[in-house]
């Protein structure tokens, strides 16, 4: 099949043949009514600058299309939040999006459910914290979070979209692997996130509180793949989507498929970042108010500063998997480590590595309870961003 | 052969210039596609049956003989990613 394609006039330059950002993150808005203790917000988010206009969002959601973005999540926060969210899924439905929402479903209602679905919303993803209301309700700080959630996650269902429910999972809800399947099952989800914690953000304070012992995850494993085994055996089309957390690795996930090479965030504040939680880096990133987003992609020394190899020392450097991985997550190896530049402390070849066993030691011992995390709220935050 | 592949909800089928590719969406992810299998699934309109597609397809590629297997074993494949539906 032959298709003649326009070259494009202004081919950028493209020194480290980055690829298109196909996926776009449009983190709306910090605002959300819940305090997840392991949420991936900044832990300073209480103190950042205002919020990108709806004309701004159009502008970012109009370049990120034009270079090739195919997939856009909205998120935050609690995207709800925004006035203007229908307005934004009717546009970037327009310009050819398949568009995703992320939320918890705390702001959504049946009317909103339908007004989204024609704009064009492809599809709903919603986030639970546990299969039982004390569990959920304690972790998501809000007395009322799992009913509403149950009636949103039947009214989404309902109104015919493809539903994804999510789960976090860690120390204090990991033994209900099967609770929270057959739950998934009964509200008749596609597809099912169970995704382990990543350690950054919120969750890294709260490291010890929510890492699940090896005994636990290997538990947990087992359940899954049963699960899983029943559902092909009974033709059912729910999918099963299983995270482990890379704690108990000895390599590295490829973070991001590679530094600024797929994925490309953008902050409630317009910040534009390689990945959700780079934020946390000591890294200067580019602003969708002050740089055009073709620039801050290709251009700009936030976005340049991981790509390639140049960046990487030793055990990486010389390491013959370094095309496979890149070296790890950078958030991690500098939470881990103190400087972003080193290997992925998962990397049993990193010399950090014993901090990583340190963690799986102490997740066998962990005591500590539900009411001994720091939950994700306004008065926190503002401690952290005091110090 | 008289069934009648459509997408499920929630699979978005379009072209995507940037990749050159057609591309199948869904929540949370896409498969680039071949260039057969977005030949084929491009036929795919929720109207017309198995055999009407083949037939289109040879109609396209004159060259490349008979198709109705590939494009049936592709089609009967697409069902099981839960990609598409036949009824
Ligand atoms: S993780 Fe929890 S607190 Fe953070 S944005 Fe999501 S729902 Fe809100
Ligand atoms: S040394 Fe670096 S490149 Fe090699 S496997 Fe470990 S993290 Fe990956």
């Amino acid at each position: 099949m032959s298709r003649t394609e326009t070259a494009d006039p202004i081919k950028p330059a493209n020194p480290h043949n980055a690829g298109p950002p196909l996926w776009l993150l449009a983190e709306l808005t910090y605002r959300c009514p819940l305090q997840c203790p392991y949420c991936s917000n900044p832990l300073d988010f209480a103190q950042t600058e205002k919020e990108l206009t709806t004309e701004e969002w159009v502008s970012v959601l109009r370049k990120g299309r034009k270079m090739g973005a195919a997939q856009l999540g909205f998120s935050g926060g609690e995207p709800l939040v925004r006035q203007d969210l229908a307005e934004l899924i009717a546009e970037a439905r327009h310009l050819g999006y398949y568009t995703n929402l992320i939320t918890s479903g705390l702001g959504l209602t049946e009317a909103k459910v339908d007004a989204f679905a024609e704009a064009g919303l492809d599809h709903i993803q919603v986030s639970f914290q546990a299969s039982d209301p004390e569990l959920n309700n304690a972790v998501a700080g809000s007395r009322k979070a799992f009913d509403q959630k149950l009636a949103m996650a039947r009214a989404v269902k309902e109104a015919g979209y493809p539903m994804v429910l999510n789960f976090v999972i860690h120390r204090h809800n990991i033994h209900q692997m099967n609770d929270i399947m057959s739950l998934c099952e009964r509200l008749g989800a596609d597809y099912v996130e169970l995704a382990t914690c990543q350690y950054y953000g919120w969750a890294f304070e709260n490291r010890e509180g929510l890492m699940p012992s090896k005994a636990q995850l290997v538990r947990a494993e087992q359940e899954v793949n049963q699960y899983r085994e029943r559902l092909q055996q009974s033709g059912s089309a729910m999918k099963l989507i299983f995270v482990t957390p890379d704690y108990y690795e000895e390599r590295p996930k490829a973070c991001m498929n590679g530094w600024g090479n797929l994925f490309l965030t953008v902050a409630p504040d317009g910040t534009a970042l390689p990945c959700h939680s780079a934020r946390l880096l000591p890294i200067d990133f580019p602003n969708v108010r002050d740089m055009d987003l073709q620039s801050i992609w290709f251009d700009s020394p936030g976005f340049n500063h991981y790509r390639g190899d140049s960046w990487m020392p030793e055990p990486c450097r010389s390491c013959d998997e370094k095309e496979k991985d890149f070296g790890g997550c950078r958030c991690q190896a500098y939470l881990l480590t103190g400087n972003a530049d080193n290997a992925d402390p998962v990397c049993s070849k990193s010399s950090y590595h014993d901090r990583i066993l340190a963690a799986r030691k102490a997740a066998d011992h962990a005591t500590a309870g539900l009411t001994e995390l720091v939950y994700r709220n306004a008065d926190n935050s503002r401690l952290f961003f005091r110090g | 052969m008289h069934e009648v592949p459509r997408f499920r909800r929630g699979f978005r089928f379009q072209w995507e210039p940037a990749q050159e590719s057609y591309v199948l969406l869904y929540p949370e992810g896409m498969v680039k596609l071949n260039g057969s299998a977005g030949a084929i699934l491009n036929e795919v309109d929720g109207q017309r049956s198995v055999a009407d597609i083949v037939t289109s397809l040879e109609q396209q590629f004159p060259d490349a003989g008979p198709l109705g297997k590939d494009v049936s074993e592709f089609l009967q494949d697409a069902r099981q990613q839960h990609w598409i539906e036949l009824s």
